[in-house]
C-alpha cells in the first residue's frame, strides 16, 4: 500500500524532473549551435531604443501586495473546504448531510464578509 | 512487465502527446488567427498550408544567440524557463487518457494540478525580476497579480467539481460522471458534468483559464502595445522558445483539465466500458481540441481588458458566484 504510494509519487518526480531535461537539452543543444558574442548595445536592456534611465531594479510601487494577501486568505480556505468537498457525499450517507452542509455555509459566509468588508473599504479599487 | 520498463514508455508516450499537441496548437492558432482576421498567415513551409511553420520556428530559434542583459541576474534568468517547463508537464502526470491510459491515477489528482500548476506563477515572476528591465518588472508584477487573482475562481470552481463527484482522483471524477442519472424507457442515461449541472463552474472555469494563461482579453502581462513583451521583453533564442512552448503546452494541459472535469473526459454516454481503453485517446483529444479551438477563437475575437477591471472581475464577480455555485452543488448533493 505504502509502496503503492510512493511509486505514484515518484512517477510525479520524473515527470518533473523530464521537464527540466526537456529544457536543459534544448539549451544545451542551442549552445553547440548559436552564435555567442556578447557586449555591445546587446548587454543594454531594451526600453524601445531609448538609452535606459538608471537601473531596471527601482522602486516601483507594488500595488498587487494587498491582493496576495487576500489571495493567501482564500487559497488557505480552499485547502480547508477540499477535504468536505470530497467527503460531503459520505456525510450525506451517515444521515449528517445537512449539518455538513451548514458548517460549510457558517464557514463561507464569514469569508465573503471579509471580501465585502475588503471591497467597502476600497482596497480592490485602483487609485 | 516491470516498473521501470512501464514508467519509461509512459513519460515517453506522454512527452510526444504533449510536444506535438503543443506544435500542432501553435499552427492552429496561426492558422485560425489568418482565417479569422483575413491575413495571410504561414503558407510556405513544409509546401502545403504552411504545415510546417512551427518547427521552422523552432530551428530558427535554436540557432539564434541566447542573449541576456549584462545587468541581469544571469542564474535567476537562466532557471525561470526550467521553472515553467517543469510545472506544466507535472500536469499531464494524472490527466487520464482512458482508464489505464494514464501516468499515474493518484488520490489527490486535480489538488496536485492545482499546486503544481500555479508553481509557474514563480517561474514568471522570476524571469519578470531578473531581467533588470523597466517593461519585464511591470509585466511580471501584473502577470503574478493576474495569476493569483484567477487562481481562485479556478480553484472554487473545481471544489464544486470534488463535491459532485465525491473524490479527488482525475479517473474517479471521469467514472463519477458515467454513472447513471435518469432512465427513460429503460435507457440509462449518463451525462457529463457540464449537462448535469455544473454549467455555472464551467463557465467560470474557462474564463479563469484563457486568465491564467495570460491570452487575450486577458493578456496586460505581455501586452505589446504597452510592455514590448512584458517578462519575456530580454528573452531570445532558446529560452523564449521554451517560454512559448511552456505556454502552448500549458494551454492543452486547462483544456485537458477542463474535457476530464466537465465534458467526461475519454467518455462519451452510451459507449460500453469495454471500448474505452481502445477509444477513450481519440475521443479524448477531439474534446481537448474543441476546447483548444474555442480559446484561440475568443483570442482573436475580443479586445483586452484594462488592469483594474481584470482585479475587480475576479474579486468582485467569478469569486463570489464561484461560492454561490459551490452551495448550489452542495444543496444539490445533499437534498437530490
Amino acid at each position: 500500500m505504502l509502496n503503492q504510494y510512493y511509486g505514484d509519487y515518484f512517477i510525479v518526480a520524473v515527470f518533473i524532473v523530464m521537464g527540466a531535461i526537456l529544457v536543459g537539452a534544448a539549451v544545451g543543444m542551442s549552445k553547440m549551435i548559436a552564435p555567442h558574442a556578447p557586449g555591445g548595445l546587446k548587454d543594454i536592456a531594451y526600453e524601445s531604443g531609448i538609452e535606459p534611465i538608471a537601473g531596471g531594479w527601482n522602486q516601483s510601487h507594488i500595488r498587487y501586495y494587498i491582493f496576495a494577501l487576500l489571495f493567501l486568505i482564500f487559497d488557505v480556505e480552499a485547502v480547508f473546504i477540499f477535504p468536505w468537498a470530497a467527503q460531503l457525499g459520505y456525510f450525506d450517507s451517515i444521515g449528517r448531510g445537512v449539518f455538513a452542509l451548514v458548517e460549510m455555509f457558517i464557514f463561507i459566509a464569514i469569508l465573503l464578509l471579509g471580501l465585502l468588508f475588503a471591497i467597502r473599504k476600497g482596497v480592490l479599487k485602483w487609485e | 512487465m516491470s516498473f521501470l520498463l512501464e514508467l519509461g514508455i509512459k513519460v515517453i508516450l506522454m512527452l510526444a502527446v504533449v510536444l506535438t499537441a503543443a506544435l500542432v496548437t501553435i499552427y492552429a492558432e496561426l492558422k485560425a488567427g489568418s482565417h479569422m482576421q483575413t491575413r495571410i498567415g504561414p503558407y510556405y513551409a513544409g509546401g502545403k498550408w504552411g504545415w510546417a511553420q512551427p518547427l521552422a520556428d523552432g530551428a530558427k530559434f535554436i540557432q539564434k544567440e541566447d542573449l541576456a542583459p549584462a545587468k541581469a541576474d544571469r542564474t535567476v534568468f537562466g532557471f525561470a524557463p526550467y521553472v515553467v517547463m517543469m510545472s506544466t508537464l507535472a500536469v499531464f502526470a494524472v490527466i487520464p487518457m482512458g482508464p489505464d491510459i494514464v501516468a499515474t491515477n493518484l488520490d489527490l489528482g486535480v489538488y496536485f494540478i492545482l499546486a503544481i500548476s500555479s508553481l509557474s506563477v514563480l517561474g514568471v515572476l522570476m524571469a519578470g525580476w531578473s531581467s533588470a528591465n523597466k517593461y519585464s518588472l511591470i509585466g511580471g508584477l501584473r502577470a503574478a497579480a493576474q495569476l493569483i487573482a484567477y487562481e481562485l475562481p479556478l480553484v472554487l470552481a473545481v471544489v464544486a467539481v470534488v463535491v459532485q463527484a465525491g473524490t479527488m482522483s482525475m479517473n474517479g471524477i471521469v467514472e463519477a460522471q458515467q454513472a447513471t442519472l435518469f432512465t427513460i424507457g429503460g435507457v440509462e442515461v449518463a451525462l457529463p458534468y457540464i449537462l448535469s449541472g455544473q454549467i455555472i463552474g464551467f463557465t467560470i472555469f474557462m474564463i479563469a483559464a484563457v486568465a491564467e494563461l495570460s491570452r487575450i482579453p486577458f493578456d496586460m502581462p505581455i501586452a505589446e502595445s504597452e510592455l514590448t513583451m512584458g517578462y519575456l521583453t530580454e528573452y531570445s533564442g532558446i529560452r523564449f522558445t521554451m517560454f512559448f512552448l511552456g505556454e502552448y503546452a500549458s494551454l492543452v494541459a486547462l483544456s485537458a483539465i477542463a474535457t476530464t472535469l466537465y465534458l467526461g473526459g475519454y467518455a462519451v454516454p452510451f459507449l460500453p466500458e469495454s471500448m474505452e481503453n481502445f477509444a477513450g485517446p481519440g475521443i479524448f483529444l477531439i474534446k481537448v481540441s474543441f476546447l483548444v479551438f474555442l480559446i484561440i477563437w475568443i483570442r482573436w475575437t475580443w479586445p483586452r481588458l484594462r488592469e483594474d477591471q481584470l482585479q475587480s472581475m475576479a474579486w468582485r464577480w467569478l469569486i463570489p458566484l464561484a461560492l454561490f455555485n459551490i452551495a448550489l452543488i452542495s444543496v444539490f448533493k445533499v437534498v437530490l
